[in-house]
């Protein structure tokens, strides 16, 4: 008798799959079909803010393949964010058109504003949004892949990495800042008008975004089990745990690590282009590195190494803000400290882990990867 | 394999001691080799042949240096002089873990280091001969391994009982074991084994041995061990350090009654 192999989608991933798909029924339902009167009517910034919530879900699971699986602790997820962010809103301004308070077809009101004669070289192809799309993607990427390709080849690990990450994104926030980044300065980019030829604002359009935000939370996740279920998944966690012993088997690591953190930018990429047309602006706060600690929270709540906990960490702590920030505005930073500190210390695996630990059978609970704890285990030095 | 570790002429006899012949078809050959660690001389001159298909056992005191060597010859550490020919041509000190892996030469930790968050079974899957990029691992063959080419190996070192618990849940031996099981999976032209018995009982040691002679008769194997049972047990050369180079080099009974061995190792 073999090993069961691990499926791509297991219980957990089912019963977040299935949640996404009854969103996805009940959303659309409860906001256009049940009339705006009705006490059950689903306003339409609450659909807004559930897509929020699933474009931070989305970047938890991007950040949880990284840092859970990978041991990658990234306090700078943010950026990959932000960048593909920026680039979904350089797509929603060249959208504006001359319905901008200047009325300048081509420049956006900033750039008339600072006396820019034309668009800068790196705002071409932007009004197209099959490229805009494609930078979404690109951008995120190609900076995940060499930031990847010299901190993993030059063996930086543990501590040192998550430094650097965040080094990268308050670089980011201050490169951003600048006004000459033709990037809309501290300002940033809003008053958006159409995405796709249609109102941004319009209720349609806000439910068909979440429902887009809600299809790429998935196939985030199904993208992310294929990256941890196969072969490649079981390397990268032998990587996690004992990096230099892979190495006398003939696996590169840094390969690994570096397609690893890829991908997982990517896909951060892609949940600020879905964040963005749901909150209408994006601005250097975005990278603030408060933000970046802030997806590692979601994660460590929900439960690294899990992939749907992350999801579910996102969603509870983000919902939790909403509800705090609205009672005591001063008080939801000292809640989620306390709330980091309180999981640290009794619920070291998360909601998740901790719910598979007692309700998985022991076979089930075999076939997981442990959840490790949440502190970064400095790489192991296998020295025999 | 990089082209700067492929030498550029065959290797001339650098001693007087060594007939040419053997020199040019040793399967590795270690040549004067020095390390030095902040200031403290690990190895300082080490210079050991070892022929294709040859088994040959490392004895010599703690410290010696025996593990250095294998560091050496794993690319985990570079020396500061010498060289290290593996098949005639290839120079190891040019060449970085997973390079030297790939030439086919497989290690054995004296710490046992497995996988320990895997199974038993997983293990062995990523310890497998096969294609080791990353791409590769994620839709090619190391998905498809079929089970039974993984339990016939987890048989022979005695685990295929234990294949579905994780690593981590195993008892000392039982590491030393799978890790002998991982070696066996990577198929490599040498094994490199660092004291493979300890922890082990007296009958799990016998069975070790007999284990390392079957592996010995398709594969060179180079085994360190203190137990001195357990080495006359593998019935082959057995070669001594002390501070860094070899003190003597025979056949058991040679080495273990040379008076410069009992003095620094056996006598003790
Ligand atoms: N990475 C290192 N840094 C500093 N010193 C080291 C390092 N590796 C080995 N040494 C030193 O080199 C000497 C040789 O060590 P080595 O581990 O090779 O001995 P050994 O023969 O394997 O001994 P044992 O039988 O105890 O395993 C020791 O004095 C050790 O402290
Ligand atoms: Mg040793």
């Amino acid at each position: 008798m073999s090993p069961p192999r691990a499926s791509l989608v297991d219980t957990k991933g089912w019963i977040m799959l299935a949640a996404i798909a009854a969103a996805c029924i009940a959303v659309p339902v409860f906001n256009l079909a049940v009339p705006e009167g009705s006490a059950l009517h689903l306003p339409t910034y609450l659909v807004s803010l559930f897509g929020k919530y699933l474009a931070f879900a989305l970047l938890a699971v991007a950040l949880d393949l990284v840092w859970g699986y990978c041991g990658i602790l990234s306090l700078g997820h943010g950026a990959f964010f932000g960048l593909g962010g920026y680039a979904m809103g350089m797509y929603l301004m060249r959208q504006i058109g001359p319905r901008g308070v200047y009325g300048n077809p081509i420049l956006p009101d900033f750039m008339v504003f600072l006396n820019y004669k034309e668009l800068p070289w790196y705002w071409l192809g932007f009004d197209w949004f099959p490229f805009a799309a494609l930078m979404v993607l690109a951008v995120p990427g190609l900076l995940g892949f060499l930031f990847g390709w010299l901190a993993f080849r030059s063996r930086v690990t543990g501590v040192y990495l998550s430094i650097i990450t965040q080094a990268l994104t308050y670089a980011l926030m201050l490169a951003f800042f600048r006004n000459d980044m033709g990037l809309g300065g501290n300002n940033g980019l809003t008053d958006f008008k159409d995405i796709l030829g249609f109102p941004v604002q319009a209720q349609g359009v806000r439910v068909a975004l979440f429902l887009a935000t809600a299809l790429a939370l998935a196939l985030g996740y199904l993208v992310a089990r294929l990256m941890t279920v196969t072969a490649y998944g079981k390397i990268l966690i032998a990587v996690r745990d004992a990096e230099s012993r892979t190495r006398f088997l003939g696996y590169r690591p840094e390969h690994f690590k570096t397609l690893a953190f890829t991908v997982s930018a990517m896909m951060a990429g892609v949940a600020g282009a879905l964040y963005v047309p749901q909150v209408g602006i994006i601005n250097p706060g975005e990278f603030a590195p408060t933000n970046s600690i802030e997806a590692v929270i979601w994660v460590a709540v929900g439960g690294r190494g899990t992939l749907v906990g992350a999801a579910l960490g996102a969603v509870l702590v983000n919902y939790a803000k909403t509800v705090l920030t609205g009672a005591l505005p001063d008080a939801w930073l000292f809640g989620l400290g306390a709330l980091f500190v309180l999981v640290t210390l009794f619920m070291p695996k998360g909601i998740v882990g901790t719910l598979v630990e007692h309700f998985g059978s022991r076979r089930a609970a075999a076939k997981l990867p442990p959840a490790p704890e949440i502190a970064p285990k400095l790489a192991e030095e296998g020295r025999g | 394999m990089s082209e700067a570790a492929v030498l550029e002429r065959p290797i001339a006899p650098s001693g007087s001691h060594a007939p040419d012949m053997r020199l040019t078809s040793a399967l590795l050959y270690l040549d004067d080799v020095q390390v030095t660690f902040d200031g403290y001389r690990a190895l300082r001159g080490l210079s050991l042949t070892l022929d294709k298909g040859e088994m040959r056992a490392i004895i010599g005191p703690n410290g010696a240096g025996k593990t250095t060597m294998m560091d050496c010859i794993t690319g985990k550490t570079r020396p500061d002089t010498g060289r290290i020919v593996f098949d005639g041509i290839v120079d190891l000190t040019k060449l970085d873990e997973p390079a030297i892996a790939d030439l086919g030469i497989g290690r054995k930790f004296q710490k046992p280091t497995v996988f320990e968050s895997h199974t038993v079974a997983d293990n062995i899957l990523l310890a497998l001969k096969g294609p080791r990029a990353a791409f590769a691992s994620l839709f090619g063959w190391r998905n498809r391994v079929e089970a039974e080419k993984i339990e016939r190996l987890l048989t022979k070192v005695g685990l295929i009982e234990h294949r579905s618990r994780p690593a981590a849940d195993l008892s000392h031996g039982q590491k030393q074991w799978l890790e002998i099981g991982m070696l066996l999976a990577q198929d490599p032209k040498l094994l490199l084994v660092d004291e493979p018995v300890a922890g082990m009982t007296d009958h799990e040691t016998a069975e070790t041995a007999t284990l390392l002679r079957e592996i010995a008769k398709d594969h060179a194997v180079v085994v360190i061990e203190h137990d001195m049972h357990f080495v006359r047990a593998l019935q082959c050369r057995v070669s001594c350090l002390h501070e860094g180079s070899v003190l003597a080099e025979g056949s058991i009974d040679v080495v273990s009654a040379d008076p410069k061995v009992v003095e620094v190792y056996l006598g003790r």
